[in-house]
């Protein structure tokens, strides 16, 4: 039978099963090789891309890696100041309370600088979506220590490793905001396999889709990867992330809404 | 016997020569080329003919630089 076809009639259009979604522009992505924070941004779009909602989605850029988030995201942007963006997307939300509003931030913005920001942002249950990239370091800045870095992790700032006794603990903010009343959906996921990043833009729509009920906060995490930061090819630091990060930040849903 | 047949189409220029791709793709399809682009990445090019598109490495790709296209063969 027609067992032999060629590369040129399997590559047509109407047989393409996955494509880069057109809500990410052309610009190349400004971000290590590897970097999970790529895919983190597809996952957003291919969502609201899917949703067909991109007229009505503001996103707010933070500061870090990501702080360019806007020119890859081909929709309306903010970028808001280094930990402002949960209280920039609450304005935004409350001015146009019909869009959906999210923020998209790394550790070293929404852990660090922007704690009281995310708790109080929390707390009220505005209706926003906040996607939290958590690669345990300052990556843009040159590998420092943040909040979230592993106890023994070496980085920048912590050369011998990072000493609990005068450095502390690391902040498990996911499981400190499902604390909170105010949030409605709290998850941690991860985008390192493919069984992982289908479960992560199921967590991401849900988000979304909760956004339209207007009942509290959706906080998806997304445990990343930092292979540059780490001093790692992209492939180990996965490996190093699996064995390591995930003992101390465990991936599944922390807070499932009451429906 | 097959019962799908893929093909996988590599931006060469958008991607990073980061590796994911290879150890994602069961039917060992993805080996990183020996040639540079641009940017002087080793871009992820194809070294068999058994892809059957299973978007495995669409997925994982950080640049989104895999297009896959799948056929169901009769």
């Amino acid at each position: 039978m027609n067992d032999i076809l060629t590369r040129e009639e399997i590559i047509a259009p109407e047989n393409i099963v996955y494509e880069r979604t057109c809500l990410l522009t052309d610009c190349a992505l400004s971000y290590c090789p590897g970097c999970g924070h790529g895919t983190a941004h597809r996952l957003i779009m291919e969502t609201i891309e899917e949703m067909n909602i991109q007229s009505e989605t503001i996103g707010v850029a933070p500061v870090g890696c990501s702080v360019l988030a806007y020119e890859f995201m081909d929709i309306d942007m903010q970028q808001a100041a280094h930990g402002r963006a949960p209280a920039v997307a609450t304005g935004i939300k409350r001015l146009y309370p019909n869009k959906f509003v999210f923020t998209y931030q790394g550790d070293g913005d929404l852990a660090a600088i922007g704690t009281g920001e995310t708790l109080h942002t929390c707390n009220r249950g505005e209706n926003i979506a906040i996607f939290f990239v958590n690669n345990g370091i300052y990556g843009m800045t040159g590998g420092q220590m943040a909040p979230t870095t592993l106890p023994g992790m070496k980085t920048a700032t912590s050369p011998f490793g990072r000493d609990t006794a005068s450095m502390g603990y690391p902040l498990k903010i996911t499981e400190l905001v499902a604390q909170l009343p105010g949030t409605f959906y709290v998850t941690r996921q991860s985008v390192h396999t493919p069984a992982n990043v289908r479960k992560t833009k199921k967590a991401i729509e849900k988000a979304f889709e909760y956004q339209k009920l207007n009942r509290g906060l959706c906080f998806v995490e997304i445990v990343s990867n930092c292979n540059s930061g780490w001093k790692m090819t992209p492939q180990e630091s996965n490996d190093w992330m699996e064995a390591n990060m995930f003992p101390t930040y465990p991936l599944g849903d922390i807070k499932l809404p009451k429906l | 016997m097959a019962k799908v047949k893929g093909e996988i189409v590599v931006n060469t220029e958008r991607c990073k020569g980061c590796e994911l791709c290879v150890p994602v793709c069961k039917e060992k399809t993805i080996a990183m080329s020996s040639g540079l682009n641009s940017k002087g990445y080793h871009f992820a090019t194809t070294v068999n003919e058994d892809c059957n598109g299973c978007t495995n490495c669409g997925l994982v790709c950080p640049d989104g630089a895999i297009t896959v296209y799948r056929v169901k063969v009769a």
